[in-house]
């Protein structure tokens, strides 16, 4: 099996090696966007059927890289599901992408880079040794530097693949420091030789801190997310969605690495520091969304808010280990696995539906688009089957892994400490916060694009494009709505993840095709089946039933509108009217919203304006010191390009002095 | 039996306290404030006379007595009088907003609560889940002076502070008499000294907007 | 095996029957009961029925712009309410469908319907359902947490959330005079009204533009559809009183052997009780109140939210003896 996914990997780089000697270029699209689907999904497929028969732990070391260590790679229950996961979602998205890229402007500017992005994901994975694993990391950062750079002539687009660019560096610096840190000086940075320390390092906090920044920046946990709502529109839509459904579940498949698997027991604070910074995620990720304009840089945001459910409830589960309460804390992690795999599906779909709105209409402003379910009939189907699902609603699949997390939350009223048991419940109330608000965000976002009149020429002039397109976003729905309806499909997988990672099997019929009762049975249960079917069966049924009853005459007419209907469509609400009760609210706390009104006098002709500005915390008390310090720095070391050549051999002297003096200090 | 429902009576009755310590800080108007507060000190009677007849300590009743006469009914219909006559404005004018607020008071409370759980661990539950809730209800007292500005609705800051006081008091077993008299009268006190205050200010500044007299003093925040 | 099924079959059906017949008459009295406390005379209080009937004969009026969502909502939102009156036990309390969802499925399934309402609000493109959607918007998101924080107070209590456990164990006396019920009841007494749109935080009996809230969403439905809307708003207001009923007031209701016809009659009864103390309780409460700014229902709803939480803090404080 891990021969055979090592070998999937290699074709996945011959592709992307080659992909750009291949002519003609729609060729080229073709074999490499079937390519890389036809191999994702054979690899989620294996994964899946492994992680469900429940094989062995195989291992394989290679005699390639570093001379005295090899390269080891691993494949456990975790990398399994985390592969099942991935594949499956960017084998879906693959299928859009065939349709999708051929209409960009330069579409063989994403496919070198796409095959590599993928193989450097599933090989993060598999690293069994620090080297391997931030070489796959690395390797993954810039192809989807390039990836996000694929629309290179728009400034908007460079600006946020520079930013980018240095956050994933941000990333990988941390992370190497803190595999330095848990292996020590003279440390051995195989894995299986962290996992065997008996004994906690002496720095393993540091470790532990430095990788929870480290994935948590390539994660985008809030306050290091500035970068995402910037890379993810910015790209084109099919990598939106790798980007969103793929990269970030990396992210945190490498803080669940580090944290369950690498480091050994857990300390209490661990886990409350993942479950408040999840929390924090979770709300200012939606409450951003809300205020987005930008259809892409909705979603974008509402990533945030869902890395933010995921890692809450991964520090949830640390917090049950650091208890000793393994069964809660298998099903915290369930609900979180659960959850990677929801959202690479939902937050997939809605990237590719905004791909195609895109291509109907060229526009990503809410503000002008408006009554496209007219125009885009099937894409408005799968759209608000994706928005419910991420506005965690029955009967979709969202609203499973959130009510798995919500039951995990419930339960912690057993946590030993003290703190952890009074900061989950607060933390639990700002989770469901923003759960609730996600339905807002959703609501605005899929009303606003679909429904109504249209607000622009664009808008009202959309043609729905067939072809492959929409046969991924189908797909997509279609695999929402079966994990919604039968959640046992996702959480068989997930609960086999747990397993081997907590060593607890979750209680016997917890996870049953029809009623999922986590807790044992006679406590609360879901029965998402029973309710689709409920559902259904009702809002068919009643219909005929009612017609039967009393004769159903209808007709068309202008819209009521309390007697006062306008003709024009700009008297429709807007996406920031919708929001303004919400930015009321909440605004001036989290985003210090600033509206400033521009009335003119009477019978000065100019249209009055509305100003509304937003500024996220983060930019200015967490990006721009560091960006001011990094100009200082560079500033003053310039005047080093210019030495002689005496000087810097001195420099250079002066530096092996000194390393020389801490080897000789440590060696005391 | 008998001592489940005395506990669970105490511990609600505490609650009802807190409870309305939040309904103070949650009000818009003075009048507001200042039935939500007599609702408080009525609660604090109920505690207190509970306890004394649960505990069986009869001192106790004087401090309900006390508590209910003087804090119930009294002074706020007194406050009640001097914001008529004085036609001090209606609204509670507040520094802080009153979501920011309730929510500070909700971390105060779990700060209280994270305070005591460990302390008294080895003491009865019923003495710490009314101390965890008495200090909640002293705390938000003193939210309740910082983040309002009019001098009435400090008074009356202080004044549920003090129904703090004296629920922890009561809670605990013995306490002497003399020290809740003292209480009382330390308040007694220092309401009339307000109220002394309230004239002298008035008539001087035409206003008990504390930030006015601040800039008078030349002290701007 | 059999017997049971079929058993728990017909109670679901009559249970189901029992809210859809209830729904309109709890409505009724409670504007009945409004009414006269103003000293009106009032409707009488079987005119809701009489309303639904008569909306139900009416020609739909469709607006040229309407869409698939549009007509597909009131469906929708009714089929919802029918589904979560179902979990609620109401007059009996091992129902079948209790099983496939807990209290947070309930809410879950309010959001939803929440959210197609809003969707169909915005379907038409006029300023009124756009004001409606985005202010229900605001109330829903705060209202959501507090309802789950108080099913976290009850889960903190009972152990779990499943709707007849918690009541089971209420019935059961374990729980005393408890604090954390207390102020856990109030914030779901301050969720129920604002989730009905009941005074102070939107009038339903009002189309005055600057105060509707659900009405402004559901301007443009006529007829048929109307009637459906109208039926799920009447089942969620019966949702909410049954809900605070049975979680904290459950005795008497049926909850032996489902075949037990005297103890079925026996619920009933109580069933009926709670609706007109239900009734009567939001009567004295909206004509006693006045409606409140859009921005003052955030700080109602927030005061709800943090009586939830205080209710969970203070069952950690007690669990720690």
């Amino acid at each position: 099996m891990l021969t055979l996914t090592l070998l999937g990997l290699l074709v996945l780089l011959a592709l992307g090696v080659s992909a750009p000697f291949i002519r003609p270029d729609r060729l080229a699209l073709r074999l490499v966007h079937g390519g890389v689907g036809g191999v994702a999904l054979a690899l989620g497929i294996a994964a899946a059927i492994r992680l469900v028969a429940g094989g062995e732990v195989s291992e394989l070391d290679l005699p390639l890289g570093l001379p005295w260590m090899g390269t080891h790679f691993r494949l456990d229950d975790l990398a399994c599901f985390f592969m099942a996961a991935i594949n499956l979602a960017a084998a879906l998205v693959m299928v859009f992408a065939d349709g999708y890229a051929a209409r960009q402007p330069e579409p063989t500017r994403a496919l070198a880079p796409l095959p590599i992005f993928l193989a450097a994901c599933n090989l993060v994975l598999l690293a069994n040794d620090a080297f391997v694993f931030l070489l796959a990391w690395e390797m993954m950062s810039i192809a989807s530097w390039l990836l996000v750079l694929a629309n290179h002539r728009e400034d908007e687009s460079r600006h946020a693949a520079y930013v980018y660019l240095a956050m994933a560096s941000l990333s990988v610096l941390l992370l190497l420091l803190a595999f330095g840190a848990l292996a020590g000086i003279d440390g051995d940075y195989r894995f299986a030789a962290l996992r065997e320390a008996t004994e906690r390092p002496p720095m393993a906090t540091l470790a532990v801190v430095l990788a929870m920044l480290g994935a948590g920046a390539k994660a985008g946990l809030v306050p290091l997310h500035v970068w995402l709502p910037l890379a993810h529109p910015a790209a084109p839509s099919h990598v939106s969605a790798l980007l969103s459904g793929v990269m970030v579940k990396i992210a945190l498949y490498g803080l669940a690495r580090f944290l369950f698997d690498l480091v050994g027991a857990p300390a209490w604070w661990w886990g409350v520091v993942l479950v408040v910074a999840g929390a924090a995620s979770a709300l200012i990720g939606i409450l951003y969304a809300l205020m987005q304009r930008d259809l892409k840089r909705v979603l974008a945001y509402s990533t945030i808010e869902n890395v933010g459910v995921i890692t809450f409830a991964l520090g949830l589960s640390l917090c049950f280990r650091a208890s000793e309460l393994f069964d809660l804390s298998a099903l915290a992690l369930a609900g979180a696995l659960a959850h990677a795999l929801n959202h690479a599906l939902f937050k997939s779909l809605m990237f590719c539906g905004a791909g195609v709105i895109l291509e109907a209409t060229h526009l990503r402003d809410l503000e002008r688009m408006g009554g496209l379910v007219r125009r885009m009939p099937y894409a408005s189907l799968f759209m608000l089957m994706g928005s419910l699902a991420a506005s965690s609603l029955p009967p979709l699949n969202g609203f499973v892994s959130e009510w798995l997390i919500f039951q995990t939350v419930f339960a912690s009223s057993a946590l030993h400490d003290n703190l952890p048991r009074l900061i989950v419940p607060l933390m639990g109330a700002v989770l469901a916060l923003s759960a609730a608000l996600a339905a807002v965000a959703f609501v605005r976002a899929f009303g606003l694009a679909f429904l109504g009149r249209p607000r622009s020429v664009e808008a009202e002039r959309a043609v729905e494009p067939g072809g492959t397109m929409m046969t991924g976003l189908a797909l997509l729905a279609g695999g929402c709505l079966l994990l919604g309806v039968f959640p046992v499909v996702t959480l068989s997988l997930a609960e086999s993840a747990a397993h081997g990672v907590i060593g607890v099997s979750l209680p016997a019929g917890a996870v049953g095709w029809i009623v999922l009762a986590p807790l044992g049975s006679g406590g609360a249960a879901y029965a998402g089946f029973i309710v689709f079917l409920a559902l259904l069966g009702l809002a068919v049924g009643t219909r005929p039933l009612l017609a039967r009853l009393w004769a159903e005459r209808r007709r068309r007419a202008a819209a009521w509108d309390c007697g006062f209907p306008d003709a024009s469509p700009s008297t429709q609400y807007t996406a920031s009217s919708f929001s303004q009760p919400l930015r009321r609210v909440f605004g001036t706390a989290f985003f210090r919203a600033r509206e400033t009104v521009d009335m003119p006098a009477p019978g000065d002709a100019r249209p009055a304006r509305l100003e509304i500005r937003l500024i996220d915390p983060a930019w200015d008390w967490g990006v721009e010191p560091i960006r001011r310090a990094v100009e200082a720095a560079t500033l003053r070391l310039n005047a080093t390009q210019f030495l002689s050549i005496r000087r810097y051999l001195s420099l250079m002297f002066g530096a092996l002095v000194t390393l020389l003096l801490i080897v000789a200090a440590t060696q005391q | 039996m008998f001592a489940t429902i005395a506990y669970d009576l105490s511990h609600m009755a505490g609650a009802m306290v807190l409870l309305a310590g939040f309904v103070v800080l949650y009000q818009r108007r003075v009048l507001g404030v200042l039935r939500a507060f007599a609702a408080q000190s009525i609660a604090v009677a109920g505690a207190a006379a509970w306890q004394a007849y649960s505990q069986e300590a009869p001192h106790l009743y004087v401090t309900a007595a006390i508590a209910l006469l003087l804090k119930g009914i009294a002074a706020p219909i007194a406050l009640n009088r001097i914001v008529r006559r004085l036609d001090i404005h209606r609204t509670v004018e507040t520094a802080v907003g009153i979501g920011a607020t309730m929510l500070a008071g909700v971390g105060l409370v779990v700060l209280a609560t994270l305070l005591v759980l460990p302390v008294t661990v080895s003491s009865a539950a019923l003495t710490r889940e009314t101390l965890a809730i008495a200090l909640s209800v002293v705390l938000i007292g003193f939210l309740m002076m910082i983040t309002r500005r009019n001098a009435i609705t400090q008074v009356v800051g202080f004044m549920s502070l003090e129904n703090g006081l004296v629920l922890a008091a009561v809670g605990v077993k013995g306490m002497p008499l003399v020290v809740e008299m003292s209480v009382a009268f330390s308040l007694l006190i220092a309401f009339i000294l307000f109220g002394m205050f309230f004239f002298r200010i008035r008539e001087r500044f035409d206003t008990l907007d504390l930030q006015s007299i601040e800039s008078f003093r030349g002290e701007r925040r | 095996m059999i017997r049971t099924a079929i058993a728990g079959t017909l109670l679901q059906l009559l249970h189901l029957l029992v809210a859809l017949a209830a729904a309109p008459l709890l409505l009724g009295v409670t504007r009945f009961a409004k009414s006269r406390l103003q000293s009106r005379r009032g409707p009488s209080p079987i005119q809701p029925y009489r309303d639904l009937l008569r909306l139900m004969r009416k020609e739909t009026v469709l607006a040229h712009d309407a869409s698939w969502i549009f007509r597909a909502t009131p469906y929708l939102v009714f089929s919802l309410m029918v589904i979560a009156a179902g979990m609620v036990p109401m007059f009996a309390l091992d129902l079948p469908l209790a099983s496939a969802g807990d209290l947070i499925a309930i809410v879950a399934l309010l959001a939803t319907a929440r959210f197609f309402q809003s969707l169909a609000g915005l379907d038409i493109g006029t300023a009124f359902g756009g004001i409606g959607a985005s202010r229900d918007a605001l109330i829903g998101s705060l209202a959501e947490p507090a309802v789950l924080m108080v099913a976290f107070a009850l889960a903190l209590v009972a152990g779990t959330t499943a709707l007849p456990a918690i009541a089971r164990f209420v019935l059961s006396g374990g729980v005393g005079v408890d604090v954390s019920l207390a102020l856990a009841l109030i914030a779901l007494l301050i969720v129920a009204i604002a989730e009905n749109g009941r005074i102070p935080v939107d009038n339903p009996a009002t189309h005055l533009e600057l105060t509707m809230v659900h009405e402004a969403m559901v301007l443009e439905y006529s007829g048929r559809n109307l009637a459906l809307i109208e039926a799920a708003q009447m089942l969620k207001l019966l949702i909410f009183v049954s809900l605070v009923a049975a979680l904290f007031a459950p005795w008497g209701l049926a909850a032996g052997d489902v075949l037990d016809l005297l103890e079925l009659g026996g619920g009933l009864l109580i069933f009926l009780l709670h609706l007109l103390v239900g009734a009567a309780v939001i009567a004295i409460f909206e004509v006693s109140i006045a409606k409140m700014r859009v921005f003052r229902v955030v700080e109602f709803l927030g005061a709800a939210l943090i009586l939830a939480v205080l209710a969970v803090v203070f069952r950690f404080v007690a669990e720690a003896s």
